[in-house]
């Protein structure tokens, strides 16, 4: 029987009722008297140089309140980037200026260049138009390799070049790696691209600025996964608000998946300028604007060489890099493909050698980083391709490829610096041969062949790291930040329960999830609990929800402050019976005497927590809440095995996913039905990835995709229902929960497999193709094909 | 300006409105419908859908001014006045089908109207219905399954939740 409550039950989400109805409160729903409303003049070129802008006309068009242009910005702080990098040669990485509003030029399509503060957003419009604006066009740097070859146009001229920083991982093992490619019995050799993708929450972002001056306090509302984190970045690096005069509130948030952990230019200007004008400002983003202000993902060009012995055991793997920065560093930019990408090299294979060369690329286009997965999918996919492409090669079967190099002692200390502390792949990938059917796919295949189809079978496993830490560790690797997270566990004298956590909730379902943990900690009803998320004023710190971590990191915080309850209610409730505290016992809400039948309920030791008559006040302060900040000793590594069934259509090169099976090991699960809904979304991005998605430029760096009728989003008829297993259960060994972290899984762990099953399905119909770059839509697939 | 009567959710509604302004902005700004949503500026994301006299319509692409006189539902008018769900919007918070809830609004209408004129929908004509409905966060896996279940069918074959 599955649990109706507690850990490793499914109760219907909660917040889904205000969702449901229309009640939700996202930051657009709100509205403040006397708001007026902010448009962003933006470049319409990739590069160029300002060389006029006169606002006079425009400041006197009809319901202007003030245009603001890069000169009133010119003593306002950059915006910063939270990690540096430090190249191979020991110098940190090159870090250029990042104003709020262009200085002088405009880097990238959308590079906000004026804004238009007005009382209606028609009017901040019409005014826009009026500004008397000249750029000289300069020649675009939008291809990596042309920005890195000598005589290139310069991105930042004060930079000398558009190399971010050239990374090398781990520096030590490079001659050894090269060796033993040059030494190899066969080596497998994949030139690709992780083609740039656009995140596209479904809410745009918006941000809604408030001052008083009578308490010389800001208040930003803004679409934001961890708003403690926009505090600490707009507050301290860009406009100088210490944190007790700035609150940073993220409501309903409508997804994120990455693009919203970043401290963008508009959140810094409408909290600059509602203080300017002494009005509340709000900027709504359309979605043409998203296209071209939400920072992009993925888009490395990757060479990947796989070594193998006459065995096929894997000896080494080396990986050259180029990964496009856009035009400025986005919050994490510089993270993704060094700490998140090089140090996920291993995979799930204990592969000996490895080594890494990251050159980070500045371009004319939008600032890239952290996108669903985030460095692990383009990880994921090198590896899982290449090692599909050398099985071809060898004339192997690609699961048994695989499952003869895989890892299976734990805990493995990779050669890229990571300690994976537990895992089980043969298991993982046992699952999955059952819930794929794998053995049935030659009579489907052979069904597809007679309607005219190619069926093609892929295969992929991938690991991945989540919960990223500790925060001496990712300081020493340049994190300009601490990776705990905090929860604030307040029992009210009733006995309900607050909990403020530092995680933020845009889809996760933690309004659910987290009291279900600490309802069962405590033995009462999850009803009891309520969850605060999302308010700097009202959650004491955290650090938000990205990379998987919010159950491991903050979910480990709530458990460490929920056993701070416990003991403390322990003391309460053995003044109350005259006993010892070492002999409470804490069952279903009631507390009672080892080997007695005394007892207290729950609701007793908290009202006399809070109407202390009978309590020992000389031993412990009345009242019941406490904190815990959570600092992991680890990341955690969930991993699976994921198979993908396509049909091609080898007339249209139309793909169609016919089935898709995905068998994960995310350690211990708290609440099953979220978690499978995690996997489902994540699986929709990574085919959307691996077959519709992409963001094009042109040459001149101008970007053709900035519209979903250009984008092409997954729809609901592009996808099929999905197998999905998290049976495969080896717990994490070094937080409470033993939990791994499932957010990511399904993006990172899905495009190689829909890609091996594209080249399966080619091959299967005598197209000698060994490999093609994604998104595999028709006339890509067609012309691989037909050369 | 345009003066426009209209019936949303059932209670009769006289405004004066811009020419230009769009049914969206007039239920969201005007009326504090913000259970309507934008998701983009070129109709194709559905997070706007409502039923314009029974049909379901994206709020966006209308002006305010060509509903007068129609009878317009919006997700606040789907529940019961005591606040029960209807069968749809319970079939998706019973089979999770969301998550940020966003574009749940628009998922519903739509559903709505899916079942008003086919009751028995499959899985293809689910998907192919929703085709004018971005969703982000599901992979639509369990938006088609809590569609079917809405629709009386029996889901339980489906794979996972």
């Amino acid at each position: 029987m599955p649990k109706d409550h507690g850990i490793g039950a499914s109760p219907k989400r909660r917040e889904d009722v205000r969702f449901l109805t229309g009640a939700g409160n996202y930051t657009d729903d709100i509205n403040v008297y006397g708001q007026a409303y902010v448009h962003f003049l933006r470049s319409d070129v990739a590069y160029g140089k300002i060389t006029k802008i006169d606002t006079s006309a425009a400041a006197d068009m009809p319901g202007v309140v003030r245009i603001f242009t890069g000169a009133d910005f010119e003593g306002v702080g950059s915006i910063p980037c939270g990690w540096q990098v430090t190249d191979l040669h020991g110098e940190p990485m090159k870090e250029p200026a990042h104003p709020v509003l262009a200085q002088g030029k405009v880097r990238h399509v959308g590079d906000p260049i004026a804004a238009i503060v007005a009382d209606s957003l028609e009017e901040a419009r019409n005014a826009a138009e009026a500004i008397e604006l000249d750029i000289e066009e300069l020649p675009a740097v939008v291809d990596m390799k042309a920005a890195l070859a000598d005589g290139s146009a310069l991105v930042h001229d004060d930079l000398g070049d558009n190399l971010c920083y050239e990374w090398g991982f781990v520096e030590d093992n490079r001659a050894a790696v090269d060796e033993a490619i040059k030494n190899a019995a066969h080596v497998t050799t994949l030139e690709l691209r992780n083609n740039r993708l656009v995140a596209n929450p479904m809410e745009p972002r918006v941000a809604l600025g408030e001052y008083s001056r009578a308490n010389d306090h800001s208040t930003l509302h803004t679409t934001s996964q961890n708003p403690h984190v926009i505090r600490l970045l707009m507050g301290a690096f860009v406009l100088g608000i210490p944190e007790h005069k700035l609150t940073v509130i993220a409501p309903d948030v409508g997804g994120g998946f990455g693009t919203k952990i970043f401290h963008y230019a508009e959140e810094a200007f409408v909290t600059f300028a509602s203080k300017a004008c002494n009005r509340p400002v709000k900027w709504t983003a359309s979605r043409s604007e998203a296209f071209m202000s939400d920072a992009h993902g993925r888009d490395h060009v990757t060479k990947i060489e796989l070594a193998l012995d006459a065995d096929n055991n894997f000896t080494a793997l080396r990986c050259d890099t180029y990964a496009n920065m856009g035009a400025y560093l986005s919050t994490f930019a510089s993270s993704v493909p060094t700490w998140l990408h090089g140090t996920l090299l291993a995979g799930n294979y204990k592969t000996p050698l490895v080594y890494t060369n990251v050159k980070a690329v500045f371009t004319n286009t939008v600032p890239v980083d952290a996108y669903r997965g985030a460095g692990r999918p383009e990880a994921t996919f090198q590896i899982e391709r290449v090692v599909d492409k050398a099985a071809r090669e060898l004339g192997v079967d690609p699961i048994a490829l695989r499952r003869q190099n895989f890892i299976s002692e734990f805990p493995y200390a990779t050669p890229v610096a990571v300690e994976y502390d537990t895992g089980d792949y043969v298991a993982t990938m046992d699952k999955l041969e059952e819930i794929a059917d794998l053995s049935g796919f030659s009579a489907r295949r052979a069904e597809s062949e007679k309607n005219g189809k190619l069926r093609g079978l892929g295969v992929n496993c991938y690991i991945e790291a989540c919960g990223i830490a500790p925060s001496n560790l990712v300081g020493q690797l340049g994190a300009r930040a601490g990776l705990y997270d905090a929860a604030t566990v307040r029992v009210n004298a009733t006995g309900s329960i607050s909990v403020m956590v530092g995680a933020h909730s845009h889809g996760q379902g933690h309004e659910t999830a987290f009291p279900q943990v600490v309802a069962e900690m405590l033995g009462i009803d999850e009803s009891m609990i309520d969850i605060v998320h999302g308010d700097t004023s009202k959650v004491p710190f955290g650090m938000g929800t990205y990379g998987s971590r919010s159950l491991a990191v903050c979910g480990s915080a709530m458990v460490r402050a929920t056993e701070k309850i416990i003991n403390k209610a322990k003391k309460i409730a053995a003044h109350l019976m005259e006993a010892s505290d070492a002999d409470i016992e804490l069952k279903d809400g009631q507390f009672s005497v080892a080997g007695t039948d005394k007892s207290v309920a729950w609701g007793d030791v908290t009202l006399a927590a809070y109407v202390p008559h009978n309590y020992p006040l000389e031993d412990i302060e009345p009242g019941l809440e406490e904190t815990a900040f959570y600092d992991p000793a680890n990341f955690t590594y969930p991993s699976g095995a994921y198979a993908c069934e396509v049909e091609l259509d080898p007339d249209t090169g139309k793909v169609t996913i016919e089935r898709f099976s995905a068998a994960d090991d995310f350690g211990n699960v708290v609440n099953p039905m979220i978690v499978e809904g995690q996997v489902h979304g994540g699986i929709g991005q990574g085919v959307g990835q691996a077959l519709l998605e992409n963001a094009a430029y042109d040459e001149n760096g101008q970007l053709l995709s900035a519209s979903y009728m250009d984008y092409a989003m997954p729809r609901a008829d592009d996808l099929p229902f999905y197998t999905v297993d998290h049976s495969c259960q080896t717990p994490c060994t070094h937080n409470p929960l033993g939990v791994k972290g499932c957010g990511e899984a399904g993006a990172i762990g899905s495009p190689p497999s829909v890609i091996n099953a594209v080249i399966d399905a080619m091959q299967s119909g005598g197209f000698q193709v060994d490999h093609m770059d994604m998104p595999a839509s028709p006339g890509r697939v067609w012309a691989a094909m037909h050369g | 300006m345009v003066e426009v009567t209209l019936k949303v959710n059932g209670k009769s509604v006289t405004k004066s409105v811009k020419g230009n302004t769009l049914l969206t902005e007039f239920l969201r700004d005007e009326l504090r419908l913000t259970g309507t949503h934008v998701g983009c500026d070129t109709s194709q994301c559905g997070a706007c859908v409502i039923h314009v006299n029974g049909e379901a319509v994206k709020g966006c692409t209308m002006f305010a001014a060509e509903a007068d006189g129609a009878e317009v539902a919006t997700i606040e008018g789907m529940a019961s006045p005591d606040g029960t769900l209807s069968v749809i919007q319970q079939a998706f918070q019973d089979h999770h089908g969301l998550q940020c809830g966003f574009c749940t609004p628009g998922m519903v209408m739509s559903a709505a109207a899916l079942l008003k004129d086919n009751p028995k929908p499959t899985e293809s004509e689910v998907r192919d219905y929703l085709e004018g409905n971005l969703c982000r966060c599901t992979g639509y896996h369990n938006i088609v399954k809590a569609i079917m279940a809405a629709s009386g069918q029996d889901v339980s074959s489906i794979a996972a939740e």
